[in-house]
This record gives structure tokens, sequence and C-alpha cells, in this order.
């Protein structure tokens, strides 16, 4: 277990490699400090006639009024400073298992033609498939496996940021994928220090996800409609699901795509170029 | 089952502020789940009392009390009470709503000895 943050990632590994568990560096670990602090000093202030018989050992309450995330919290905060020092626009991708995410990073890293360097993190329970299908094309990667785990979290994150650096895979004014365990459950709830999260919806998943996951969609700021190159074999009503998605994120961005056919890449890659240049350092 | 490491987070802060106060055991821990916040409640609890074994929270009574879920209503100009996320604006029936509270998931405070 991770002894400043104390998060339970026993099984998780990094490119194959279980991670040396070990303090993190100052930021975070100073902005925990001062948390455990508040709790010290709620505790001095504790009733007055605790104080005077500790030999009593009398029940007392102590106040905390502590966030649960908060350590998950401060580390994506430390990631986010990390990454805009740097210049890097840095993209949270999720959705429910075989949406088309990694189709989608290959296609888009093809088509991106370095106009940044492009580096990405992956993340799965198991396997390396999908790290190994970005390298194919060129660019870094670095494979988290989860084990149990069903999502990322900002500790896993600046552990694979940490092993693209220590590899000078995570060069200034570029461009980080971080592709996360497909479930359109948990990953909401983790900020990993991204700019924004990009949900993936798939019309072969049906049109009232948003409203059965709405976490998901609520905490995205773009939504990618992918795979509209099966719409003809399937019922799926596109104008619904935009709707039911705006119902639980208000004026949620929308594309839609296809790796097949190429349709929606325009705008894909002008929306992520337009996130490039704003991350960017003068 | 992300209750399960939201589960460890409690009983590690819950430890610490015992340890600094030089408490020997916790015996209650109260936590804020808003309405909107992303965990079930009754599955947060039943893994507090599984992460809280051989720790100073062993046998401790875990209480989980609700928050409710408050937005404010661009259309109607409004604060409303949301019982959920994709529910419409129980005022103008409009759905461009921002939410304000209920997302909380916080340690409120423990008892210990
Ligand atoms: N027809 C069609 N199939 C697609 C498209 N994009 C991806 N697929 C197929 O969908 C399947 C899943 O694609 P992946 O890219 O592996 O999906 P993923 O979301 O990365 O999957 P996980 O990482 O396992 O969650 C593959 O068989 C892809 O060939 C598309 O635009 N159109
Ligand atoms: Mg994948
Ligand atoms: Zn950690
Ligand atoms: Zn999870
Ligand atoms: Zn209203």
């Amino acid at each position: 277990m991770c002894t400043t943050c104390g998060c339970g990632h026993g099984e998780t590994t990094i490119n194959g490699i279980a991670p040396v568990r070990k303090r993190h560096a100052s930021g975070p670990l100073g902005a925990y400090r001062r948390l455990e602090q508040g709790a010290a000093h709620a505790a001095e202030a504790a009733p007055l006639g605790a104080a005077h018989a500790p030999e009593v050992d009398p029940e007392r309450t102590i106040r905390l009024e502590h966030d649960i995330l908060a350590s998950n919290d401060a580390l994506a905060e430390a990631n986010r400073r990390q990454l805009a020092q740097q210049g890097i626009f840095a993209l949270n991708l999720v959705s429910s298992p075989g949406s088309g995410k990694t189709t989608l990073l290959v296609e888009t890293i093809q088509r991106w033609a370095r106009q940044t360097p492009v580096a990405v993190v992956e993340g799965d329970q198991q396997t390396a498939n999908d790290a190994e299908r970005i390298r194919a094309t060129g660019a870094p990667a670095v494979q988290i496996n989860t084990g149990k785990g069903c999502h990322l979290d900002a500790h896993m994150v600046a552990g694979a940021l940490a092993t693209l650096r220590a590899e000078n895979a995570l060069q200034d004014n570029s461009l980080l994928l971080i592709e996360n365990v497909g479930n359109l459950v948990c990953p909401a709830a983790f900020d990993l220090g991204e700019a924004h999260k990009v949900a993936i919806l798939s019309v072969t998943e049906g049109e009232d996800k948003p409203l059965k996951y709405p976490d998901m969609f609520r905490a995205a700021d773009l939504l990618i409609l992918s795979k509209i190159d099966l719409l003809p074999y399937l019922d799926f009503d596109v104008d619904a699901a935009i709707r039911m998605a705006r119902q639980v994120r208000p004026g949620l961005e929308v594309i839609r795509l296809s790796t097949r056919s190429g349709e929606g890449f325009d705008d894909w890659l002008a929306w992520l170029a337009a996130g490039c240049a704003k991350a960017q350092r003068g | 089952m992300h209750e399960l490491s939201l589960a460890e987070n409690v009983i590690r802060i819950a430890e610490d502020a015992a340890r600094h106060a030089a408490a020997k055991r916790v015996s209650r821990v109260r936590l804020a789940v808003g309405a909107f916040a992303h965990v079930d409640p009754d599955t947060l609890q039943f893994c507090c009392e599984l992460a809280a074994r051989q720790t100073l929270l062993e046998g401790a009574e875990f209480l989980v009390e609700r928050t409710p879920g408050q937005a404010f209503c661009k259309d109607c100009a409004q604060d409303v009470a949301l019982e959920r996320i994709g529910f419409p604006c129980p005022l103008c029936g409009g759905f461009d709503l921002r939410v304000t509270g209920g997302e909380e998931m916080r340690v409120l405070d423990i008892a210990v000895s």
C-alpha cells in the first residue's frame, strides 16, 4: 500500500513492473501533511475534560470534515501542475469496454502526423495489448495494469508519467492521451490531472447510456459518438442519444466519428489542436 | 468495486486522526455522502466494515448521512432540490441545471477513546 495516500493498488503494474512503494515527492506529501496537522488540531479541540483526565479514557468526538478523495485529488493536482509546466494537453478517455478507444488513439496518432509529439498511457486490468497497438504506430506508450482494480487513479498516472519521463517520452508542448479502464462507472470519480475527460459512446451500446450511467457523461467535456459507420445496420437514435447526454451535461460538445470511414476526424483533430494551442507555453 | 478503495481511504483518514489524538480505538465514524456522489452508501458502509478489520477501527460503527442534491436552474434562475442527475428542474421542467450541492464524500467526525 502507498504510504502517502494509502491507496491499495497492490496488484498494479506499470509496463509489467510492480512499482516500488515509496513516499511521493514533496508536493502531494506537503499537502497531505497539512491535512494531518488539521486533524491533529481538531483533536486538540476535543472536550477539555478529556485532556485533564487521560486515565479515564472517555470517548470523545474528533471533527474531521475530511474529503475521502483528498489524497487522490492532491496527487491529481500535482500531475496537473507538472503537465501545465510542460505545456502538455492531457485527456482522459473514458467509456465502456470495446467502444473503440484504442482504435481511435491509433488512428488519431496516424492522422495527427506529428503536429506535436504524442504519448499514451493505457489502462487495462490485464495484458499489454493496447500499449503494443500504440507502440506499433511509433508513439511511446506506458501500460498500467490495474489487476482487480476497475479504474485508473492519480497515483498510478503519476507513476506512468515518471516512466515516460525516464524514457524521455514526455516532451514539452505535447499531447498526452490516457485510455482509462473500460468501465462506465468509477473512472468518473477519480481525477487524474487531465484537462478534460472525453467520453466515448459507440452506437452499438444503445442511446440511453447517458441516462443509465449519468456520472460518467456528466464528468465529460466532450462526447465522441463512435462507430457511426454501423448506423445503417442499427436502430440507434443519434438525436436521442445527444439529447440524453445533454440532459445530464448541459451544453456537452459532441463529435460523431468513425475510424472506418474517417468521418468526424476533421472535427476531432481540430478540437485536439485547439486544446494543444491553449495548453502550450509561449 | 471502487467502494473498497474509498473505504480504505476512510479507514486511513480515521486511523491517522486517532493516532494524532493518541487514541487507542475508534468506535464510530460519521460519513457524509451526497446524493450525486459516485458511490453507493450501503456498499461503502459494508466495505468500511471489511476494511476496518485489524485496524484501530475494528468493530467500529459506520454511519452514512445522505446530503441532498441541489442545483441552480438557468432556465428559471432558481435554486432547486434535485433528486437525481438527468431529472428535469422540478419548477420549470428545464434541463439547464448546474449542480451546486450533493457531490460530497467526507469523513465528518470520529468517536475515539
Ligand atoms: N465498425 C467499426 N468498428 C470499430 C470502430 N472503431 C473500433 N471498432 C472495433 O471495435 C472493437 C473494439 O475496439 P477497441 O479500440 O479495442 O476498443 P477499446 O475501447 O479500446 O476496448 P477496451 O480497451 O477493451 O475497453 C474492435 O474490434 C475494433 O475494430 C469503428 O469506427 N467502426
Ligand atoms: Mg483499449
Ligand atoms: Zn498512492
Ligand atoms: Zn473502479
Ligand atoms: Zn427551472
